[in-house]
């Protein structure tokens, strides 16, 4: 059974890629990835804002107190340097890229400053590349409250971060996006048209929760559910072949079917997160395995023949990939 | 000049850099002013920095000081080059060893801080009792009175220990010369090699112990041949002052400073000279320059090396044309016939004239006095007061300078107008906060100063007595000559105000000099700023003609991202008007310098503080002086109004800043001191208080549970008490069952809170329409202050609930309870001072408490005023520290004394019972004190006793009269932390716990010495970085508690208050009721952990701990043995988070992650390891069921002792 796809011009055994998660933080687990099949690993993002608040943060304590009383004039002892920076990233990367053979793409996030500054975003891609990472996502992971920013405002700032990071990078970027835009084609375009190499379908955010006991807010991220492939499933069909990009699915791929799924809707690569928390990396020798024997079951012989067979280019009913669908699904449901 | 690089360091860190680089081995433990030493050999080597000997020298941590002298005698027996650093008792506890090692001829240098050793009162200042303390040991002393001075020494005094084989004490002033800043010369490897003779090291380890060519050393001998053995060393004593001035002479060639081992300064034909040493010297060297020049002839006479003492170098040293010597001790020796100086003096001049060594022809007039004790100031004006007396036909001796002695008359007269301070010389005073960043900040100036220009700089810093809240005084020098300035600044060219409410109530601008500059960090505009001034310091700027500048730095600093660091603002601003460097270049600078400082911490650090210095210069403002004074009023007075007399008159000066000019008279003869004096000083530290809610409150108490400075107060009382009610006062129905009909009020001491928020953050309660607000939220002070003072004192009349009605195992309860523990100077937000308070609200009527050295005993006993309170009938904790180690000792022997009494009572009670009457006897003797009721009723019969015993006339009845009072029930509480506990006190702990006797140990384990500035101790948990483990600590913690019930009739409890109150009170409670000793180990979150203590956050700590598993709550009680039943009852379940969790979220555990990332993975798996660990093992003893061996244990609960109670 041939397996192989390409996905940021990278040729992958399989389309079963590890998303970025903390399963990527150890050495270890990353090793027993490919152990199970993985075909490459995204892995965990640096967070620039962590980076500004650890920073900050250390400064705030190693200072608070001191000089107060003549016996403690520090509580600390201060080491001669800190690794505040992206040096541990960087390492691991190098690390990583040690211990596997398979292609290691590094994850960022970086602020947005009022969508102006693109300074952060340039310098980690630049220090990602440098580390030898295969391939660079660009977790550009905004929620906008600023009652005054348009939306215009920010598509141009994903831009802009994405043709500064261009600029200075020659691995390939793919751009990791949420699907909340106006219109995402157009938006999906201007990434394609700004020179990304791939997309990754959809960042899911981490949501505010309220505790009814403690009264207070929560943020957390739930593990995601199968239903939530249906919007990427949507967008990603609707894109296959219309733009250059690679197409990378993830959110809610938690069996060889959901897998199936989206490589008839175009998708290149599928990016595995939430089943590989529940179950274990090893997991994705078992979606392998289910994947090869849907295949066989079925007569395919490739991914490719597979890739974009049910997209809206190429399926037999296009419109359903489209709005007009949902009201007949409601009234479908109704009669049943 | 020579290229030799320049340090502005303070001498411990001048020492440090020299006693590194010549040693192998050390034996460290921390003690003040003596620790930076220690920090920073330990912080050099987690850096991997290499001694002289390109080898990373080896350093290891022990329990005392005791222990510390013992592995560096080990060390050096095996022939390594070997060190210690300590002060004080420190020093002290090593003298048996400093015996051994000078006598084996073991060549070592101790570098010691000097300092007063405790007697009638700790102090942690600096005097030479320590030194003179152990003077008998055959070590070689050598006193240095500079930074320079001691960094030179340092390498001198292990020169001459190689060579002579005799050790070294090299001394010098605690903390007047080791924590003042200078600009002094380093010396370079070079210099260090040019000195240390390889070859000495050679005949050193030659001489070691080793199996290769095996020595018996430590014999023990009999009176046949020890006199003679010991006599043995005496050449190597007469060798030893050449060898010293040998080493001088060669440090001479090599660095260029001479020295030698007397050193004579001032008139070359002086009839009267000073003889002193230490920083002394140099305040003296000053003096004798400026009267020399005005043709007095004097001259001072600097003792370098005090042992062995060199009578011909002495006498050699001394002009002959001296006729009159007075001799200065810095340390006190009562009943001698003088202080050990005056007596090495007249000896060696008895001697040496008789000998006919040196050039004097008869013996001069020789007369002794003690000066600058405690690290009291010794000026110039002092000096010129002693040469002044020398003069007079009939001088003073014995005589005392710089206090007034009214008892014994034995001071002399200072003209304290008389000054040296040259004009060239500026002189800048900074009033700051502690921890607003003034100090670091001044620190930083003497840099800029003294590396970026030719100028000469110091720097002195003047701290408070409490934690929180404190004031510093940063006094800085700047001047083209050498400062030998060793005294505070009287008279300042600039003076900056950094809070401007200390202006209230210090007239800080009193030593400001005509023409000088007053700047004032204030929120008032510049057309406001003057009349918001207090009238007297508006007087003196217009006398002084002074120069006015305002600046918001507060507000600077927030636009800039600083917090309430307003440090880099000030700086900015005395550059800016200090003239000391052209403004560009001072501005350069300080850029240079903050990239330099902070680079490390990220370029976010480096970025707040760049936008700061930019911000300063536009909000900076000259305000105009007009002729006429027209402020705001008489400065506020130190303390309130309705004081005792002793506390206004003596404890009011010293609040004010004026302990000084208190005369001998004042002060008790023999440190006693009342207490109940804290509630008089109003300190009204917080910006914003807490504010009650009573429509959300539940009335549970947690807030006032939690609160370090007992300043939220609840009571239940009778509807008819609310008379006369301020306008503002609130009170709402009591939710209690029990009080049911009774009103309810909680109450903030607006005035003594600290603002910590540790009771909004523990308040359960929340306001159903707006989440965020809770029962008590945080409110601006300053509107509320009138408003609240008043509600406070109709408060503190409320009556008290009779303690018979109070459930003391429920906290709603409980906390009722008046704590008699009130209004420390703890840090804000300290975890410790929660469990002394409701100690004190369960048992302080009744408790003698011992408290070992450290933060609580410095919150819990440190002058002015004290927090140990009394209740309406005057009773209270009566309270006393001995030592650092002997603390269990001193708290048994209480126990012992008291039982005694008890015992000796009961039986005069028995005897006199035909006089006494029957009923009362019995009544007394059978006593069942178990509960507050059996408590009262024996205090009353006590009192009818009493009355009785007033009629007799027997001897009996009088001696019973005497200790009647111990025949009602008495708490010995024994108080420490964890350095004391599992370290210095640790073996006399074990002890006094192994006694059986009936005491309270309250360990407060903060897992550090954090008086000291956050050591390791055995109780630092692994992976936390702490002084004296800057790699993160590798072992893991003690279990203390284990060690404990290891006995099997100690009740033991390990409780945290942030995690479960209720489980705390429940477990101090049994402790007091169990009839044997019992241990309370109660987690203490801390300054010195690295968490947002000012934010409120210390109970969510203790809660993490305990739900990660770090730190387990349990209750050992033998009692349920005796029933049968398991005594170990598990009182926290497993695991909710990971270690981790609870370890990133303080900067002592994740500073690792930042400064040895691999090192920190290693250390958090094995923490997480050790947690789930010991949880097992706790879970298997407890689960064990000792009735039968086969069956698993019923959860019982029927045999806990106080869930019985009412």
């Amino acid at each position: 059974m041939d397996l192989t796809t390409t996905y940021l011009g990278l040729k992958l055994r399989t389309p079963l890629v590890p998303a970025a998660s903390p399963l990527s933080e150890d050495i270890d687990s990353i090793k027993r990835m490919e152990d199970a099949g993985a075909s490459a690993v995204v892995l965990y993002s640096l967070f620039e804002e962590q980076l500004r608040q650890d920073r900050l943060e250390l400064n705030r304590n190693l200072e608070q107190g001191t000089f107060s009383s003549p016996e403690a004039l520090t509580y600390f002892p201060e080491p001669e340097e800190y690794h505040l920076g992206p040096e541990e990233y960087l390492k691991h990367i190098a690390a990583a890229k040690q211990a596997v053979r398979i292609p290691i793409i590094a994850s960022i996030n970086a602020t947005i400053n009022n969508g102006k500054s693109v300074g952060a975003w340039t310098q980690f891609a630049r220090l990602v590349e440098q580390a030898k990472a295969d391939a660079l996502e660009l977790n550009i992971y905004y929620v906008p409250t600023n009652l005054n920013l348009s939306g215009a405002e920010i598509e141009q700032t994903y831009v802009d971060v994405l043709k500064a990071v261009k600029a200075e990078v020659t691995i390939p970027v793919a751009v990791k996006l949420s699907p909340f835009f106006t219109n995402f084609a157009n938006m999906a375009k201007r990434m394609n048209d700004a020179g990304a190499n791939g997309l990754v379908l959809f960042n899911r955010f981490y949501q505010p929760d309220i505790d009814l006991e403690t009264l207070e807010v929560k943020p957390n991220i739930l593990l995601s559910t199968p239903m939530a492939m249906r919007v990427p499933l949507r967008w990603i069909a609707i894109l296959y072949g219309r733009l250059q990009v690679s197409l990378a699915a993830t959110s809610g791929i938690h069996r060889a079917t959901d897998v199936l799924k989206m490589l008839m809707a175009g998708a290149d690569v599928t990016q595995l997160c939430s089943t590989l928390i529940r179950h274990g990396v090893g997991h994705v020798s078992v979606i392998e395995k289910e994947l090869v024997a849907w295949m066989e079951e079925h007569e395919y012989e490739s991914v490719a023949q597979l890739k974009g067979s049910l997209s809206q280019k190429n399926c037999p009913a296009p419109s359903a990939f489209e709005r007009a669908q949902y009201m007949r699904a409601i009234s479908n449901y109704a009669v049943s | 000049m020579s290229t030799r690089p320049k340090l502005t360091v303070d001498a411990n860190e001048g020492v440090a850099h020299v006693a590194y680089r010549l040693n192998e081995v050390m034996a460290i433990y921390p003690i003040t002013p003596s620790s930076p030493m220690a920090e920073f050999c330990d912080q050099w080597a987690s850096e991997n920095r290499k001694n002289l000997w390109g080898t990373l020298p080896s350093i290891v941590e022990l329990q005392s000081e005791g222990g510390a002298v013992g592995a560096v005698h080990g060390m050096l027996q095996t022939g390594s080059l070997a060190t210690t650093f300590t002060a004080s008792q420190g020093l002290l506890l090593m003298v048996p060893n400093m015996f051994k090692i000078a006598g084996e001829l073991l060549p070592a240098v101790f570098h010691v801080t000097a300092r007063a050793v405790a007697t009638h009162a700790l102090s942690i200042f600096g005097d030479h009792s320590d030194i003179m303390a152990c003077r008998t040991t055959g070590w070689a002393m050598l006193g240095s009175a500079s930074v320079q001075e001691a960094t030179d020494f340092a390498l001198i005094s292990q020169a001459a220990a190689l060579k002579s084989r005799i050790p070294f004490v090299h001394f010098f002033d605690g903390f007047r010369t080791s924590h003042e800043v200078q600009k002094i010369e380093a010396l370079t490897d070079a210099d260090l090699r040019a000195l240390i003779d390889d070859q000495l090291i050679a005949e050193h380890r030659a001489r070691a112990m080793s199996p290769e060519r095996p020595v018996l050393r430590g014999t023990a001998q009999n009176p046949d041949v020890f006199f003679q053995n010991r006599e043995g060393c005496n050449p190597f004593y007469a060798a030893c002052p050449q060898i010293v001035q040998d080493a001088m002479d060669q440090f001479a060639k090599v660095v260029g400073r001479k020295y030698h081992l007397f050193d004579y300064v001032g008139a070359p034909d002086a009839d009267r000279v000073i003889v002193l040493m230490g920083s002394g010297c140099e305040a003296a060297h000053e003096t004798v320059d400026h009267l020399v020049k005005k043709g007095e002839k004097v001259g001072v006479l600097k003792v370098r090396l005090y042992r062995p003492f060199d009578i011909s170098g002495f006498i050699g040293a001394l002009p002959a044309s001296v006729k009159s010597l007075a001799v200065l001790d810095r340390t006190k020796e009562p009943g001698a016939t003088g202080e050990p100086l005056y007596q090495d003096v007249i000896t060696a001049l008895m001697e040496g004239l008789a000998a006919g060594i040196g050039k004097l022809k008869s013996m001069p007039k020789v007369i002794c006095g003690r000066y600058g004790l405690y690290s009291k100031e010794f000026t110039p004006a002092m000096v010129k007061a002693v040469f002044d007396n020398l003069k007079s036909s009939q001088p003073k001796n014995h005589f005392t300078v710089g206090i007034n002695d009214d008892v014994s008359h034995t001071s002399l007269t200072v003209d304290n107008e008389f000054s040296t301070e040259p004009d060239n010389v500026i002189r800048a005073m900074f009033y700051g906060l502690g921890a607003d960043g003034t100090v670091g900040a001044n620190k930083n100036s003497i840099k800029i100063i003294g590396e970026g220009t030719d100028n000469y700089a110091q720097g002195y810093f003047v701290y408070d007595s409490k934690k929180s809240g404190s004031m510093t005084v940063s006094h800085l020098r700047f001047g083209p000559e050498p400062i030998r300035s060793t005294y505070l600044i009287s008279r300042a060219n600039f003076i900056a105000c950094h809070l401007p409410t200390f202006l209230e109530r210090y007239d800080m601008v009193k030593p400001l000099t005509t023409g000088g500059t007053f700047l004032l960090n204030t929120p008032h505009s510049k057309d406001q700023a003057w009349s918001k001034l207090p009238t007297p310091v508006q007087e003196t700027l217009i006398a002084r003609k002074a120069k006015f500048y305002v600046i918001d730095a507060t507000k600077v600093a927030h636009e800039s991202g600083m917090g309430g660091r307003i440090n880099t603002i000030m700086q900015v601003c005395f550059f800016a008007l200090s003239g000391v460097l052209p403004r560009d270049k001072a501005i350069d600078s300080i850029k240079y310098s903050i990239k330099k400082t902070y680079g490390k911490k990220g370029e976010e650090v480096v970025a707040m503080n760049l936008k700061a210095v930019d911000n300063t210069l536009e909000h900076l403002h000259e305000v105009p002086v007009p002729n006429r004074a027209n402020g705001s009023g008489p400065l506020l007075p130190p303390l309130v109004a309705g004081a005792p007399k002793f506390v206004n008159d003596v404890l009011g000066k010293i609040t004010a800043g004026d302990g000084d000019d208190l005369p001998v008279s004042a002060f008790p003869v023999d440190g006693t001191f009342p207490t109940a004096t804290a509630q008089y000083e109003k300190r009204n530290l917080a910006l914003d208080i807490p504010v009650w809610d009573e429509k959300i409150c539940i009335q549970c108490l947690k807030c006032v549970a939690i609160c370090p400075h007992a300043t939220i107060r609840a009571k239940v009382y009778e509807p008819a008490a609310l008379k006369n009610v301020p306008g503002t006062f609130k009170s709402v129905d009591s939710r209690v069952p029990d009080f049911k009909g009774l009103k309810f009020t909680l109450q903030v001491a607006a005035e003594d809170c600290t603002g910590c928020q540790l009771c909004v953050d523990v308040c359960p309660a929340k306001n159903k329409t707006e989440a965020k607000l809770k029962a008590i939220n945080m409110r601006p002070q300053a509107p509320l202050r009138d408003s609240e003072r008043a509600n406070w004192n109709f408060f503190l009349e409320l009556p008290e609930l009779d303690r018979r009605k109070v459930k003391t195992t429920q906290l709603r309860q409980q906390q009722l309870l008046r704590p008699l523990f009130e209004f420390s100077g703890a840090c804000a937000g300290c975890g410790e001072t929660p469990y002394i308070k409701m100690v004190s609200q369960l048992f302080g009527d009744r408790a003698v408490i011992a408290n070992a050295t450290g933060c609580s005993s410095i919150y819990g006993g440190n002058l002015p005023t004290t927090p140990y309170c009394v209740d309406k009938a005057g009773r209270g904790p009566t309270w006393c520290n001995s030592l650092f180690e002997d603390n269990a000792e001193f708290g048994l022997g209480f126990r012992v004394s008291i039982d005694k009494q008890k015992e000796f009572a009961t039986e005069l009670v028995k005897k006199l019972a035909p006089q006494l009457g029957d009923d009362l006897v019995s009544g007394i003797v059978n006593a069942v004190q178990a509960d507050e009721a059996g408590i009262y009723e024996q205090r009353e019969r006590v009192t009818v006793l009493k009355q009785k015993l007033g009629e007799l006339e027997t001897p009996e009845a009088k001696a019973l009269l005497t200790i009647a009072d111990t025949l009602v029930k008495r708490s010995v509480w024994i108080f420490g932390g964890d350095g004391w506990a599992y370290d210095i006190g640790y073996g006399g702990l074990d002890h006094v716990l192994a006694s059986g006797r009936d005491v309270n140990v309250l360990v407060m384990d903060t897992e550090v010495y954090s008086n000291t500035g956050g050591q390791m101790s055995k109780s630092t948990p692994r992976g936390a970085v702490a002084k004296f483990a800057a790699g993160g600590k590798p072992a893991g913690k003690k279990d203390l508690g284990l060690i404990a019930m290891s006995y099997g009739n100690i009740y033991v409890a390990s409780i945290a208050m942030g995690a479960k109150d209720e489980h705390s009170l429940r477990a101090i409670v049994e402790a007091e009721s169990y009839p044997g000793p019992s241990l309370i180990i109660a987690y203490s979150h801390c300054i010195a952990h690295g968490i947002a203590l000012d934010q409120g956050v210390g109970a969510r700590q203790q809660k993490l701990a305990v739900e990660s598993g770090q730190w387990l709550l349990y209750r050992y009680d033998p009692r349920r043995a005796e029933a049968g039943e398991n005594p170990l009852q598990m009182d926290s379940g497993a695991a909710k988070a990971k270690v981790q969790d609870y370890l990133l979220s303080e900067n002592r555990f994740k500073m690792l992650t930042k400064s040895k990332p691999e090192d920190s993975k290693k250390l958090f798996a094995q923490a997480q390891a050790d947690s789930e660990r010991r949880y097992k093992f706790y879970q298997f003893m407890s689960g064990r069921n000792l009735k039968s061996e086969n069956a698993p244990a019923a959860t019982a609960k029927s045999a806990a002792t106080v869930d019985q109670q009412p």
